[in-house]
């Protein structure tokens, strides 16, 4: 009967997302309310109107609300994985465009990752049913060493982006040096440039308006908009460095021009833990990257995430890949196992995600008032034998299908012709 | 020496050939003239150097033991003597002058073996000058023998052996439609590659289906305007060399029935592509086919037939479970990942019940990485797919996907004898894990190869670092 429900539920909200309101209550679980703490026994989660608008501690259901029963099992926020391409990719070799591949781009910070995210592909499906919800997509080449504007995209099969611009990418790394100009040096001094140049219209533009009020403003380019974004701190650089040396220099440009800084790729972060620390800096990392790839990335490790973490840097994951974002899960299994605590684990899936890129006004946490992104789990989520029972996104419970679960039923059991088993 | 003389010894030869022209005089034919020496293709001339590292007698009591065949035992034991499993099952009384492991809810496993790895041949540090595993440039490379280009100091042997892996098939790459020899390992340091290669285990061939050989010679930056732009050409290229290597076997055959007939003749002009190839023909190498989409594999299991060698196995295989009955019936080896799909078309049916569909339909199942990450973790890419195939309604034992890592592995390699799973008298190739292996959690405690410690997670002063790595940021390091 329950099945009956939801499959009514589903249909509903795909005839309109304007009459989805559904009200659920989740109740009987574990819950992680805050990342991994904030535990609540038999818990009581209320949703309506796409929000979560109570905890609680066996709870109360009131009428009308369409009960899911999750005892014995374990309750968390939906999860987002750190950097991926998604929306962006549909087949990376031989398969066509790439958006994620802006190669042939002029300008790579006018880039806009939010114009050719295609929520149709089927990995959103493939990743949402293993409890993954959120996600940082963005281009991740270009002609330069800017890599454009990405954004934040919920799950769903539509309006799936929930910040644009919610950062300008950076490569900082030992193949944008090889690109632009064949040197770190030549690298590193054209960075300078771009922001030295962004400092000095910034100052500006300030006088001019004071002075002569009759000229005609130029129109700023797409570029020139987001870097003033930066320059007024209304918008972080993602930058993706893996060198010691390389992230020191970061460290120092964002002092140097006092704007937000996200730390990307970081395999050497963990030498510079403390540093990373006082400036504030995030680190968004792979923490299954544990050989040395390259001259870049001599001293990576599995056990950085955890030293990070107890350093007090905020950490979030980078999944192997983005046809694979929902081993963004797995990840977290992995730097567990070499170290770091396991609530860390579940804020660098969670809190820590929401406020790197900020969007955790409306997610993140199982809290009143946040979008209800709610996942039921049938054991502890990081465990790699552990799946979700119910996924729920911004209050829509999505059905467990996608492409692969198609074909997955389809050849079960073989047959002459598949094809006639829809 | 490009040949091996046999009959080198001088009075050996002199019998032998008073021996044969005795024959002929009586058949009365060819002539009375002195045959050369009989030449035969040296088919070891990297013979192994590999020697077990020393070992100390070892009981392991009190352990959750995975035999490798699909049994479980709770509360077992197991002796490892001599580089040899001695005796494994339930906890017994223990004899004198062994050094004795308490298990107490830690599992034991065979050794993990990898059918799939690049490791050496594309070491890291992954710079260009380290790419050794593809000998694009024209498709058919019989030739080109991956230990020939094996790096012993990368670092990721290392890396695997914390993930209890005890031995590997290192592969050229899938450039080519033939890539060339395989060559199996025990994970264990060495000076050079022959001192890494596991004694007496079968050659084996790359051999690649689909994009990877049409996209290489199509693109026209090979310097070369070479065949297959397509699945067409592809299946063209290998049924081309097939009927050479069948020739070319005929050629060395007809020579050896002359000769033995007294005829004074000269072998024919060696062919190291054909040799390889014409190893296949005889059964001594083994095909391991770099293989995505059902219907490459059909065309392959024709082709096989049609010039009459065997496919060991299917490599990456990711749609296996279209046709799982077929493969059970030709006794073909899938060796499939857990869960990667969709970085190219033939990858994108990729479905995460592949293993277990294919287990289910009673055809080798194998997990294997192509992944100097992936090796690391095997044990949890088991993990994923026994759990996904169960919640599909696969109903299948740790103990039996543990077939999956070491037994099926073991079979398509030829080692089976030797080792994949506890049976006594195997090599002491032997995992201790720090708990249940099917759980993220869970790392290798100490990783036993022919009995000898060579990583012991809890010491890891003791555990090897490569060259590379000494001197380096992060030598030595817990990785």
């Amino acid at each position: 009967m329950r099945k009956l429900v939801s499959l009514v539920a589903v249909a509903a909200t795909m005839m309109s997302s304007a009459v989805f309101a559904e009200d659920i209550a989740i109740t009987g679980g574990k819950a992680f309310t805050n990342g991994g703490s904030g535990e609540v026994d038999n818990a009581t989660i209320l949703i309506s109107d796409g929000k979560i608008t109570g905890v609680s501690s066996g709870g109360a259901v009131p009428a009308g609300y369409r009960v899911i029963d999750a005892t014995g099992k374990w309750v968390t926020a939906g999860f987002m994985a750190g950097d991926t391409n998604i929306g962006l990719v549909e087949v990376a070799l031989s398969g066509g465009i790439v958006d994620a591949r802006a190669d042939k781009a002029k300008d790579g910070i006018g880039l806009d990752a939010a114009y050719a995210i295609n929520p149709a592909s089927p990995v959103f499906a493939n990743t949402r049913i293993g409890g993954v919800t959120r996600a940082m997509t963005r281009t991740s080449s270009s002609t330069d060493m800017w890599m454009g504007q990405g954004a934040i995209v919920k799950l769903t099969d539509d309006d799936v982006v929930v910040k644009e611009r919610a950062f300008l990418g950076l490569d900082l790394d030992e193949g944008s040096a090889e690109k632009n100009g064949g040197s770190r040096a030549a690298l590193w001094s054209q960075v300078n440039a771009k922001f030295e140049e962004a400092m000095r219209k910034k100052g500006s533009s300030t006088t001019k308006s004071e002075g002569k009020s009759d000229a005609k403003p130029k129109k700023p380019s797409p570029a020139d908009v987001a870097m003033t974004k930066v320059m007024n701190g209304d918008m972080p650089v993602y930058a993706t460095v893996e060198r010691k040396a390389d992230i020191l220099q970061l460290i120092a440009l964002k002092k140097r021009f006092d704007i937000d800084v996200i730390l990307g790729g970081a395999g050497e972060a963990w030498m510079v833990a403390d540093e990373l620390a006082a400036a504030g800096i995030p680190v968004v990392l792979d923490p299954s990257a544990n050989l040395p790839g390259n001259f870049d990335t001599l001293a990576r490790t599995s056990a950085a995430a955890g030293r990070l973490h107890n350093a007090g840097v905020k950490v979030a994951f980078i999944p192997p890949g983005t046809h694979n974002t929902v081993l963004v899960v797995q990840n977290a299994g992995i730097a567990v196992s070499m170290g770091m605590p396991w609530a860390a684990a579940m804020d660098a899936l969670t809190v820590n995600p929401a406020e790197i890129f900020g969007i955790d006004d409306s997610y993140g946490a199982l809290a009143a008032g946040k979008d209800a992104d709610v996942v039921v789990w049938d054991g502890d989520p990081l465990e790699v034998m552990s799946s979700p029972d119910v996924v729920l996104i911004a209050g829509e419970q999505l059905p467990l299908v996608s492409r692969l679960t198609k074909l997955r039923d389809r050849y079960k059991d073989l047959d002459r012709a598949p094809a006639f088993d829809k | 020496m490009i040949y091996k003389h046999v009959r080198g010894s001088g009075i050996a030869r002199t019998a032998i050939l008073a021996a044969v022209m005795g024959l002929t005089i009586s058949a009365c034919s060819p002539n009375n003239t002195e045959q050369g020496e009989f030449v035969e293709i040296n088919k070891d001339p990297f013979p192994s150097s590999y020697t077990p590292l020393p070992s100390t007698a070892t009981l392991i009591i009190n352990a959750t033991i995975l035999d490798g065949n699909g049994g479980r035992v709770d509360g077992g034991s197991i002796l490892l003597e001599g580089g040899k499993i001695v005796a494994m099952g339930p906890d017994g009384p223990t004899p004198d002058g062994v050094n004795v492991i308490d298990a107490e809810g830690r599992w034991v496993t065979p050794g993990i073996i990898d059918v799939h790895s690049h490791l050496g041949v594309y070491p890291s540090p992954g710079v260009q000058s380290h790419a050794d595993g593809n000998e694009v440039g024209e498709p058919v490379t019989g030739d080109a023998w991956a230990e020939h280009a094996l790096w012993p100091q990368d670092p990721g042997f290392v890396r695997a052996l914390a993930g209890g892996v005890t031995a590997l098939q290192v592969l050229p790459g899938s450039a080519n439609l033939v890539g060339g020899r395989s060559v199996t390992l025990k994970n264990v340091p060495g000076r050079v590659s022959q001192d890494m290669k596991f004694p007496g285990a079968p050659y084996g061939l790359k051999m690649a289906c689909g994009e990877n050989p049409k996209r290489v010679y199509a693109d026209g930056s090979r310097g070369g305007d070479f065949r297959p732009h397509t699945r067409m050409g592809n299946v063209a290229g290998y049924r081309a060399a097939w009927a050479e290597a069948q020739e070319y076997q005929r050629a060395w055959d007809k020579y050896e029935r002359d000769y033995k007939a007294g005829f004074d003749v000269l072998p024919p002009k060696r062919d190291l592509n054909l040799d390889t190839l014409a190893g296949v023909l005889r059964d001594e190498i083994k095909v391991h086919m770099h293989c995505y989409r059902a219907d490459d594999m059909g065309t392959m299991l024709d082709v096989a037939k049609e010039f009459n060698y065997k496919i060991t196995s299917f490599q990456h295989a990711v749609a296996s479970y279209k046709i799982a009955d077929k493969l059970a019936e030709e006794g073909v080896c899938s060796a499939m990942w857990a869960d990667w799909y969709g970085f190219k078309m033939e990858a994108y049916d990729g479905i995460r019940e592949n293993i277990p569909f294919v287990h289910k339909a009673g055809a080798c199942a194998i997990v294997h990485s192509d992944s100097q990450s992936g090796i690391q973790r095997l044990n949890q890419e088991a993990a994923k797919a026994l759990a996904d195939g169960r919640k599909a309604g696969v109903d299948i034992s740790k103990a039996e996907a543990w077939t999956w890592l070491s037994l099926n592995p073991a079979k398509s390699l030829g080692i089976d004898n030797k080792t994949g799973t506890l049976e006594p008298g195997k090599d002491a190739d032997v995992v201790l894990w720090s708990g249940d292996p099917f759980s993220v959690y869970t790392k290798a405690d100490i990783t036993f190869v022919d009995g000898a410690v060579i990583f012991d997670r809890n010491n890891p002063d003791s555990n090897p670092v490569m060259d590379f790595e000494l001197g380096q940021p992060g030598e030595g390091d817990v990785k």
